[in-house]
Formats: structure tokens, C-alpha cells, sequence
């Protein structure tokens, strides 16, 4: 072994981080998200099974409550795909949302004694979520395809443009209720509130044509300033809409929209990168 | 001879917040109780560390020495003042922080070795120093979960004397396991030591310290009150620990 060699400058130790230094050292990142979801599996009996346990669940209960029983399969054509189409979007959302506000917490001993890129817990609790993602993908494809479903130009653009909008989202807020957590755990258990409301607050259950003709139209300007609306309505766009007759209304200006979500996804994601940085400072001695 | 570290007029203060939910905070605001308190942990210390140099830092509990150790790590970051440390910097802080139970030894290897600044060439070559050292060959493959609390601290220790930073932290690391591994620590961090590496160790051992380190500084209530010959800080600490014991039995 040969003598340590000193390289380099002095720097000041802990200043260093960001999402660049999570990139600098994706190593570490990769093993992070390996063990998370090694973790989960090995724990219990059914293993990965559990993380789609939940979202089959749900898909059967607001397939058959709200597709059968309230009749909405009636007025929406291959409601199943429909559903599908904007639960593996926001179940997306919803998991890297959960398990990321959790993320710097549950990772206290780590973070109190080894200095790391602390945006790197986050990070990789988003990327089990977005791995997670992928079988409900697959089976979407598989539904959507079995249902007539062909894949289209214009669809596969709103697929990138919606799912860009929600993983820039997801990411930004990942990082600000991470780092939020840590001085008030209360968000930890508000942010599982909220996610029933986000569920809600997406026309996936239902199609938006309901807010329209129920609710005052100032309602409905706010209800469609929701960018994971956009991004719905886009993946229902590609997965669901060209299997269909064609005849369903998506909302106004759905791609102007797209973009103007887009932008609301960069700003939250600067927001988040910004609040991160301020407070990762004081992690160590808060914990 | 380059200087490895320097701590420039640091000083560190620690807000203790009672309150960290808002049923904390409101019960808290509503009987009037104050939300935080503050302590000051560390107070204008000033030292420099030169390459190659093995310096011990002493003082009773309280003193303010783990937390300048974590400063230098980067873990906390001074109120005012500056660090600046040149090279890696790892260290024996808390040998096990990074091990995952539900993961085997081997991936806990990679991952801790990872998580200590390793890239995944290092770790292969060093992977069977790093096993042999632990002892730990057979239950290699059984997830950590089942390991002997020895065998535990043993595979903590194991990686983090192998990371070969350019900057060694120590801290309490040296009562881990049984006396036949602590010998063989001990003598890992001598032949560290004696590869040029440069060393700050924190330990109740004063014994142990006065031998392993040339350099010895001796804190009190945050304030660095003698920095030199490691035999005289011993000695100091002798005095404060015997205080302290006098102030115990007297009250």
C-alpha cells in the first residue's frame, strides 16, 4: 500500500453537494437504489408483490365503484385503459412523494455521521419509484394494445410531454418535502393526506367533462391549472385516446397547457434544488 | 510538508429545539415554555494539521471534541469560522452507519465502502483485506441482520480502515469487539499511522492516545486550552477528570 498521497486543494468539508454531486457520485446511487429495493423485497414474504398489491387494489375498487356501479364505463369507452392510463402516472407520483418526504429522516445515522451529497437520499427514493413505474407501463401497453390501442406519432409526444411534466414535479417536491421533514415531521403525515386529494384531483377516476358541467367555471379554471391534469389528460391522450372512436374532448389548449406545466415543473424543481440547499446545513444537528 | 487541515476561529453553536410537530409546538407556545435553548458547543478554536501528523484530541464529555471532529468531516458546518481540509476525509465515526441489516455482507461492503468515498475498482481489490480482517468469510452471504453484534462492529470497522482517506478521522472507534480484534485494530491504525497518514483521533484512552499520537489538544467547555505534547494534554486531562470526580463526590 502506498502512502496517501494529498491531492488537491484545501476545501472547506460539507459545502459540496447538490444534484451534481449526486450525479458525480451516481456509484453510491445506484447501490442506494439497489439496497432499497433489495430491502423491500427481502422483508416480507411477498416481497416486490406488495408495491403492486396497493395500485391493483385501487384499479379494482374505482374500476368497479365508480366504472360499474356509478356507470362511467358507459360514457368512456375502454374505461379500464382510461383508468390505467392515469393511475401508473400518478401512483408514480404519489410512491416517489411518500417515500422520498421520508427519505432523509429514515436515513438519520447516515446523515448525522457520514457527510454525503445529501440530496442523494431524495434522489434515489425517487428512483425506486420511477423503476417501480415500469411493470405498470408494461401492463398498460399490454391493456391498452389488447383493447385496439395503436401507438400514434402525436400520442407518443404527449406520453414524453406528460411524463416529463410529473417526474420534473415529483423530483422538485421530493426534494422540498425532504428537507422540510426534517425540521417538522408533521408534513411526513400530511403529505400521505394530501395524496388522496391528489389522486382525486386528476380527471382519472373520472373523465374532467364532469367538472365542466357540474362545477362553476371558475372552479374548473382552477381544476385545469393543475399540471398533473395536463400530464393525465397527455398520457390518456397516448394510451387511451387512439384505441377509442375519437370522439372524446380533451381539454382546451391541452398543449400550450403541456408547456405551461412544464415550466410550473422546472420552477418547482428549482424551488425544491434551492430550499434543499439552504437547509441540508443544519440536517446533521437536527436529527 | 503540505497542511492537511485547517480549523480557523471555529465556533459552533447548537439550537436544542424542544419542539418538533406542531402538537409540540402549540402545548409548548401555550404553557409558555421557552421553544429552544442554546448551547455553545465549540468557541474560537483555532489549530492547524500538518501531513503525516497523528493528533489527539482530548477533553471530558461535553467538551466540544466530537463536534469538532464532525466539523472537520463535514457533517456539521461552523457557525462562524472556517475548516478546510485537503484530501478525503473518512474516518471511523461511527463504524456500522451504513450498514443495512436486511442486506448481506458482501453488498454491505460494497454499499459502505461506497458511502465512505470507495469507487467499485477500489473496493474489488480490496474486498478480501476488507473480509479477512473482519473475519466474517463464512456468513458472508447471510444478511447482516443475523450477524453477533461483534461481528457487526468488527465488518464496520474492517471497511472504513480500508478506505484509505488522506485525512483520518477517529472517533471512539477503539473499544469495538473483542480484545484479540482491538489488538489488530490498533495495530492497523499504527501501520496507518506510520504510512504517513494523517490522523485526528478522539478516545477516553488516554493511555492508548499518548502513545499512538505526537500531538495532543486538550479542550474544555468548547475552548481549546492546550495544544502540544500529547504527554502533557494526557496529563491535564488526568487533572480534569479528578476535578471532576472531587465536584462528584463533594456535592
Amino acid at each position: 500500500m502506498a502512502a496517501p498521497t494529498v491531492t488537491g486543494e484545501l476545501v472547506e468539508p460539507g459545502r459540496g453537494g447538490g444534484l451534481r454531486a449526486v450525479i458525480r457520485r451516481r456509484y453510491l446511487l445506484r447501490l442506494l437504489v439497489r439496497r432499497e429495493l433489495k430491502a423491500r423485497y427481502k422483508s416480507s414474504l411477498l416481497g416486490l408483490g406488495w408495491s403492486y398489491v396497493r395500485p391493483a387494489v385501487s384499479f379494482a375498487v374505482y374500476f368497479f365503484v365508480v366504472g360499474v356501479f356509478l356507470g362511467v364505463d358507459d360514457a368512456i369507452e375502454d374505461f379500464a385503459v382510461f383508468l390505467f392510463s392515469g393511475m401508473v402516472l400518478m401512483h408514480f407520483f404519489n410512491d416517489a412523494l411518500h417515500a422520498s418526504t421520508r427519505s432523509v429522516t429514515g436515513n438519520a445515522p447516515l446523515v448525522r455521521k457520514v457527510f454525503l451529497p445529501r440530496e442523494t437520499f431524495p434522489v434515489a427514493a425517487y428512483l425506486v419509484s420511477l423503476v417501480h413505474m415500469v411493470p405498470g407501463l408494461l401492463i398498460l401497453l399490454a391493456g391498452a394494445l389488447a383493447s385496439g390501442w395503436r401507438p400514434d406519432p402525436v400520442g407518443m409526444g404527449a406520453a414524453v410531454l406528460g411524463f416529463a411534466i410529473t417526474a420534473l414535479l415529483a423530483l422538485g417536491l421530493a426534494l422540498l418535502c425532504s428537507a422540510v421533514n426534517v425540521l417538522l415531521r408533521d408534513l411526513e403525515q400530511a403529505v400521505d393526506v394530501l395524496m388522496v386529494v391528489f389522486t382525486w384531483s386528476v380527471p382519472m377516476i373520472y373523465p374532467w367533462t364532469q367538472v365542466r358541467d357540474n362545477a362553476p367555471a371558475w372552479v374548473l379554471d382552477v381544476y385545469l391549472a393543475n399540471p398533473l391534469v395536463t400530464a393525465v389528460s397527455l398520457f390518456q391522450r397516448a394510451f387511451w385516446y387512439p384505441g377509442t372512436d375519437r370522439s372524446f374532448e380533451f381539454p382546451p389548449d391541452l398543449y400550450p397547457r403541456a408547456v405551461a406545466a412544464l415550466a410550473v415543473g422546472a420552477a418547482v424543481l428549482l424551488l425544491g434544488r434551492y430550499v434543499f440547499g439552504r437547509l441540508h446545513g443544519r440536517f446533521a444537528q437536527e436529527l | 510538508m503540505a497542511t492537511s487541515i485547517i480549523v480557523d476561529s471555529v465556533t459552533k453553536t447548537f439550537t436544542l429545539r424542544h419542539a418538533r410537530s406542531l402538537r409540540e409546538l402549540t402545548v409548548r407556545m401555550a404553557r409558555r415554555q421557552s421553544l429552544s435553548e442554546r448551547f455553545c458547543a465549540v468557541e474560537d478554536v483555532s489549530f492547524t494539521v500538518e501531513e503525516g501528523e497523528t493528533l489527539a484530541l482530548m477533553g471530558l464529555n461535553g467538551s466540544g471534541k466530537s463536534t469538532l471532529l464532525k466539523m472537520i468531516s463535514g457533517v456539521l458546518l461552523p457557525d462562524r469560522g472556517s475548516v478546510r481540509v485537503r484530501g478525503r476525509v473518512a474516518g471511523l465515526i461511527d463504524v456500522g452507519a451504513g450498514l443495512h441489516p436486511e442486506l448481506t455482507g458482501r453488498e454491505n461492503i460494497f454499499l459502505n465502502a461506497a458511502i465512505l468515498g470507495m469507487t467499485e475498482a477500489e473496493t474489488r481489490r480490496k474486498f478480501d483485506a476488507i473480509v479477512e480482517f473482519a473475519g466474517v468469510g463464512r456468513f458472508l452471504d447471510s444478511q447482516v441482520k443475523f450477524y453477533s453484534s461483534g461481528m457487526f462492529m468488527r465488518l464496520g470497522f474492517s471497511i472504513a480502515a480500508h478506505t484509505e482517506p488522506d485525512v483520518f478521522l477517529i472517533d471512539e472507534a477503539l473499544a469495538v469487539g473483542d480484545p484479540p480484534f482491538r489488538q489488530r485494530c490498533l495495530a492497523r491504525i499504527r501501520e496507518l499511522r506510520d504510512q504517513g497518514m494523517t490522523m485526528v483521533i478522539v478516545a477516553h484512552d488516554i493511555k492508548l492516545l499518548t502513545e499512538l499520537c505526537s500531538r495532543g489538544i486538550m479542550m474544555r467547555r468548547g475552548r481549546l486550552v492546550f495544544d502540544g505534547d500529547v504527554a502533557v494534554a494526557g496529563e491535564m486531562w488526568r487533572e480534569d477528570r479528578r476535578a471532576k470526580a472531587r465536584a462528584a463526590r463533594s456535592s
